[in-house]
């Protein structure tokens, strides 16, 4: 009966899997299954995708390797902050996960490693206190364990909804993040379309080496903010992966076809000689 | 009568209340003022340099915002650039290097929003610091004199103590931010006050503060005394705990922030 149940699951899944998205670029329709078979890349326009964290860990990690970790941790409304409630429980209903980012450990091209990927789907990715727990949580577990760390970067900053704990939340994950330097250990962060605010200000910015994808907005202030405070026309490209990468702040876009096997070789160069983890 | 937690917010980010460099003035003698990142320029924002506390050879930095119009743009209204936060880690490297213990003095709306300021690179400059103080081997407190605005705030507060002046506010967003993202309605300001918590109550309720400083403008030169006492006190204190110690002090201080649900 059980195995029934699954099979019937397994089946409402791969039917689910074959449904049909809009490019938001060029308007045209594709497969799921068409899409998936090219990085979540359209065809014909070559727009990006938004991918959500389980379509990232299967692009990125060696299949069957990947262990979720900390997935009992969520967030929870301790201010009463007024609509955070039907926030939290629309992002769950709509994404089926329990927070805005997925952590765990897995293989890479046959490395180890650890790795988190943030949900733009879960209340803009931001970053509450179950979300900052998290993240720390993998950078402590990854010094113990002697491993490099990539974190697929993506949010909206802070969680407002948290008031000062939010804010300390980026002190504390750079806290985790400086422990994890210190012993020798490799950071790679992947800023994502879209990457803001108080991520921006804390550990998407603090890698030894910083991957982005191409064309993904990455900046600290928002650009109506912006506009507010100076009335300045913005350059070409302004807030881009490609703005960034011509002011020196990230090493290299890598296009999300080469993306595992350039994170596979970055951390095979880092590999630790004479240790197994 | 206690007053609305929007009128402390009003009061805080543009009453006439004193800044960083009367504060600094007040506290640190023999004081030499230094300037610059080494990397591009002086921001204007942030003021640094190094003073007696009590006797003790200290680094200042203070963000300041200016206290008439026209040290206010002078300032650019206490919104610190890269350059402002670099030069701010450049003399707690300083400091680090000489062993002298480290004061700053926080009042900002937030840092700057501008074309100039992405470019620089203002979430790196705010991110490096955050690392950096967290792995910094000498003493820092930071105190909240007026406003504490988000990241930009926090590039200057990761310490081992935070005092929260009486009337000062520290908030993850704007009030204005947050009324316009919650209820598409930037007049809803005084709501978001409330909701936010962001009264130095708060933060002594939510541990990111360990101590209130009464305010009294009046008598300015009585009010430092006080906090000088509290700052000299601490840093005795701090300085005698070696190094190793203090900075896992430090990151304790910060692994316990959050309020989560685990099952």
């Amino acid at each position: 009966m059980e195995r029934l149940i699954r099979k019937v699951k397994e089946a409402f899944r791969f039917e689910h899997r074959d449904e049909r998205y809009t490019c938001k670029h060029c308007g045209t329709e594709h497969s799921r299954k068409t899409l998936m078979k090219r990085y979540m890349v359209c065809p014909d326009c070559g727009a990006y995708y938004r991918v959500t964290p389980k379509d990232r860990i299967s692009m990125i990690c060696d299949d069957g390797t990947f262990k979720e970790m900390f997935s009992n941790i969520e967030s929870k409304n301790f201010l009463d902050f007024p609509k955070y409630d039907d926030k939290l429980r629309q992002a769950k209903e709509q994404t089926g996960e329990k927070e805005a980012v997925l952590c765990g450990r897995g293989k890479i091209g046959s490395v180890p490693a650890c790795i988190f990927v943030m949900d733009s789907r879960f209340i803009m990715a931001s970053m509450g206190s179950a979300v900052g727990e998290k993240i720390t949580r993998l950078f402590e577990y990854a010094t113990k364990q002697k491993l490099p760390v990539i974190g697929f970067c993506c949010s909206g900053g802070a969680r407002m909804q948290e008031s000062i704990l939010s804010l300390m939340q980026m002190a504390k994950v750079s806290g985790a993040v400086q422990r994890h330097g210190q012993a020798g250990n490799l950071y790679m962060p992947v800023l994502t379309d879209p990457t803001t605010g108080g991520v921006t200000a804390s550990f998407a910015m603090q890698g030894d080496i910083i991957l982005a994808e191409p064309k993904a907005l990455v900046g600290f202030a928002g650009k109506r903010v912006i506009q507010q405070t100076a009335n300045a026309a913005f350059p070409e490209n302004f807030q881009t992966a490609e703005f960034l990468l011509e002011h020196g702040f990230i090493d290299a876009i890598v296009p999300r076809e080469d993306m595992k096997e350039t994170l596979a070789l970055l951390c095979s160069q880092h590999r630790k000689v004479g240790k197994s983890a | 009568m206690s007053k609305s937690i929007y009128q402390v917010f009003k009061n805080a980010r543009a009453g006439a209340r004193p800044t960083a460099a009367a504060y600094i003035e007040e506290l640190f003698d023999k004081r030499i003022d230094l300037h610059g990142d080494r990397r591009f320029a002086d921001d204007t924002a942030i003021i640094g340099g190094i003073g007696y506390l009590g006797g003790i050879p200290t680094t200042y930095i203070g963000i300041e915002k200016g206290a008439d119009l026209q040290s206010r743009m002078a300032h650019n209204f206490g919104c610190p650039k890269p350059e402002g936060y670099r030069k701010a880690l450049r003399l707690m490297k300083q400091a680090e290097k000489f062993r002298r213990p480290v004061v700053c003095f926080v009042d900002t709306m937030g840092a700057f929003c501008g074309v100039d300021a992405e470019e620089r690179g203002q979430g790196e400059a705010i991110a490096e610091n955050l690392v950096e103080m967290m792995g910094l081997q000498t003493p820092v407190i930071s105190v909240i004199i007026g406003e504490g605005g988000s990241g930009g705030a926090l590039g200057l507060a990761v310490a081992d103590k935070v005092y929260m002046l009486e009337n000062a506010v520290y908030s993850v967003i704007a009030p204005e931010g947050c009324a316009n993202i919650l209820w598409k309605d930037a007049q809803r300001v005084e709501e978001a006050c409330e909701a936010l918590h962001i009264t130095a109550k708060d933060m002594l309720h939510f541990q990111v503060a360990e101590k209130i400083i009464s305010e009294d403008f009046d008598h300015f030169d009585m009010m430092c005394e006080n906090l000088k006492r509290e700052l000299v006190e601490d840093i005795c204190h701090l300085s005698a705990v070696p190094k190793y110690d203090l900075l896992e002090n430090r990151y304790h201080r910060y692994r316990a922030f959050g309020v989560y649900r685990e099952e």
